[in-house]
């Protein structure tokens, strides 16, 4: 177990570098932060000065060389823009993403499963047919179109909620409905289709030859089967609770991670850049501990296969 | 008085007709096997008695458990008779336990359901049970996994389940066929040995005729969803009557006697949706006449006590045909 865990380390300390890199060479290939900062009609001399305050005049490799120095004195850089520590920006997002992005994912969690359980057990049912028309909606229907549909509604004609910002809870709820919107739908058909297929399994019938309740067999028998596949959808949206709400925020001018995704790629803002990538990096390496640990937890094959290891 | 007796039983899927009117009575105490290629409706004629096929399947006619009618019964009555009073156990024996739950889990959710015991005393009697079907340190190994069990193995806890409601009969649907030579035997030695020891009564369904002979005393030859012959174990071994149950035995190699070539039984099973005229084997059969390919024959007693759907049936033998070839011995301890 304790080799299993100083695998996992080195792993995710080997995506993290290459992360690094990735972000490190895309950014200085795609635009030169000088110009987009201090705009094109700059004298030339303070397009040299700023490049020379952020280094961007030396050759790429010592650039590089030196960011992941800093990087592994646990030093993010700067802001250009905003002249704060890039990390502390970023980490001063968070909160505010969270505060809709976790809302959204309780609720495909609450509203997902259940209904797709509720329909794999109703098979060929008008709630089953019912489940299946509202989660193609739900995951096709792009974000920013039904952000602007529900705007548009409770915003714009009846006036019941505000349209963006946040300044009140009120605030909260239509970007959060938005948010949940798809993945409830990905959520129910993802869960209909793991029930079923456990449904179809020999151990099933076994257990109902056995006597018991359909209520048990469902409960004791199928339901822990069917969770193992629904825990790994469940780890991407883990996965992307920080980085996940990009276009949603924009939408609502949301003040959260997203949001400043965007505003900082526009801006190539380095430092920022590199930090929120990191950031989001590592967000995603602990949902998929998180999802692996969850497996041992529910599959006792893939604890004695790793404990094999 | 029988304890199961099966009247007119049909089934069909999506409109195809799978069954087409079985008639079956087992005794107390009594194991009859059930004999036929796969698909050809072993299986789902007790799947359909005990309510577990799927609900697309249209289930009609008649099947009485101790004179309780199953079919088409409410599920509150099914619940009861299921693993109280006929347990089953299945083909995969590896894929029929549930992979999440520890075997002793699954063993104590029988005991307590249909004794009522609980905790310790749950856990002592699920311990008896492994004993009893010969899991080696039954009392350690309680608390493992079924992927930590061999196949065979799994196929003694599904026995252990299925004792652990104290059935009056016991379905067994090709409990050997995933299984190798070796552990086949043992688990038939295993059952012949548990039958004597509780008395109950046991239907075995099987492709496999030497497997059938060594733990049954009379067998049913089904052919695309009907019962084609009935006889005790020892007249069927010794006359098969019906075309397809001869073909059956002369296509088992004999190890006795001089080296012959093996007579397959041409053609396939018909396919359900397109059944032929008249009866279902004509095509395949050898001795077939125009009247067998216009009308179905019905299943008549004979004479001699056996059940025959056959218009020109094989002569008894006079000498036993093929009864020295298997025998019965060769499993059974």
């Amino acid at each position: 177990m304790l080799n299993h865990i100083l695998i996992r380390l080195v792993r995710a300390f080997l995506t993290l570098m290459l992360v690094m890199t990735f972000a490190f060479l895309v950014l200085r290939l795609s635009g030169d932060p000088a110009i987009i900062l201090l705009g094109p009609d700059a004298p030339q001399d303070a397009i040299n000065a700023f490049r020379e305050r952020w280094g961007l005049n030396d050759p790429l490799w010592k650039q590089y060389l030196a960011y992941i120095a800093q990087v592994l004195t646990l030093d993010f850089g700067v802001s250009m823009r905003d002249q704060v520590p890039a990390l502390e920006l970023v980490m001063s997002r968070i909160p505010a993403t969270l505060a809709i992005t976790v809302p959204a994912l309780i609720l495909k969690v609450a509203i997902g499963i259940p209904a797709g359980v509720y329909a794999a057990l109703h098979r060929q049912s008008i709630a089953d047919r019912g489940v299946i028309t509202l989660s193609i909606f739900g995951f096709t229907v792009p974000s920013f179109v039904l952000g602007l549909i529900l705007v548009l509604i409770f915003a714009v004609t009846l006036g019941w909620l505000p349209s963006g910002g946040q300044d009140s809870w009120r605030h909260a709820i239509l970007p959060i409905a938005t948010l949940s919107v798809g993945g409830i739908g990905i959520m129910a058909r993802f869960s209909r289709s793991a029930m079923i297929e456990v449904l179809g399994q020999p151990y099933i019938r076994t257990a109902m030859a056995k006597g018991l309740s359909w209520r048990d067999v469902v409960w004791k028998h199928a339901l822990p089967n069917a969770a193992v596949p629904i825990v790994t959808l469940l780890g991407f949206m883990v996965g992307s609770l920080i980085a996940g709400a990009a276009v949603v925020e924009s939408i609502f001018s949301w003040p959260g991670v997203g949001r400043l995704i965007v505003t900082s790629v526009a801006n190539r803002d380095l430092a920022v850049v590199q930090s929120l990538l990191l950031v989001i990096a590592c967000s995603m390496i602990v949902a998929n501990f998180l999802v692996d640990l969850a497996y041992g937890l529910l599959d006792p094959r893939l604890r004695s296969k790793r404990a094999a290891h | 008085m029988s304890l199961v007796s099966i009247r007119d039983l049909k089934v069909s899927f999506d409109g195809v007709q799978v069954l087409h009117g079985i008639d079956l009575e087992i005794g107390e105490g009594e194991a009859v096997g059930l004999v036929g290629e796969s698909g050809c409706g072993k299986s789902v004629t007790w799947l359909a008695a005990l309510g577990l096929l799927p609900l697309k399947a249209a289930v009609s006619g008649s099947a009485k458990f101790a004179g309780q009618e199953l079919v088409n019964a409410p599920r509150t009555t099914l619940e009861t008779v299921r693993g109280g009073r006929i347990a089953m156990i299945f083909q995969d024996p590896s894929s029929s336990l549930n992979p999440v739950q520890r075997v002793g889990k699954q063993l104590i959710e029988s005991i307590r359901l249909h004794r009522g015991l609980k905790g310790a005393a749950a856990r002592v009697e699920a311990i008896r049970l492994m004993d009893l079907v010969g899991i080696p340190s039954a009392s350690t190994r309680i608390d493992l996994y079924p992927h930590e069990f061999s196949g065979g193995q799994c196929q003694r806890i599904m026995i252990a389940m299925a004792l652990a409601g104290e059935p009056d009969l016991l379905i067994a649907d090709e409990p050997t066929t995933a299984l190798d030579a070796t552990i086949q035997a043992q688990i038939l030695d295993l059952l012949a040995r548990i039958r004597e020891e509780t008395g109950m009564a046991m239907v075995f369904i099987s492709h496999d005729l030497g497997a059938v002979s060594a733990v049954c005393d009379r067998a049913a030859v089904m052919y695309a969803g009907r019962v084609v012959e009935q006889n005790g174990i020892r007249g069927l071994f010794e006359s098969p009557r019906h075309p397809y149950t001869v073909g059956l035995f002369q296509a088992i190699p004999q190890l006795d006697g001089p080296r012959q070539r093996l007579v397959p039984i041409y053609g396939t099973v018909p396919d359900p949706r397109h059944l032929p005229t008249g009866c279902s084997f004509s095509p395949r059969c050898t001795s077939a006449s125009d009247f067998c390919t216009s009308v179905q024959p019905g299943l008549v007693r004979q004479d001699d006590g056996c059940d025959l759907a056959c218009f020109n049936p094989a002569a008894h033998a006079v000498v036993p045909a093929y009864g020295h070839s298997v025998k019965t011995t060769e499993y059974v301890r």
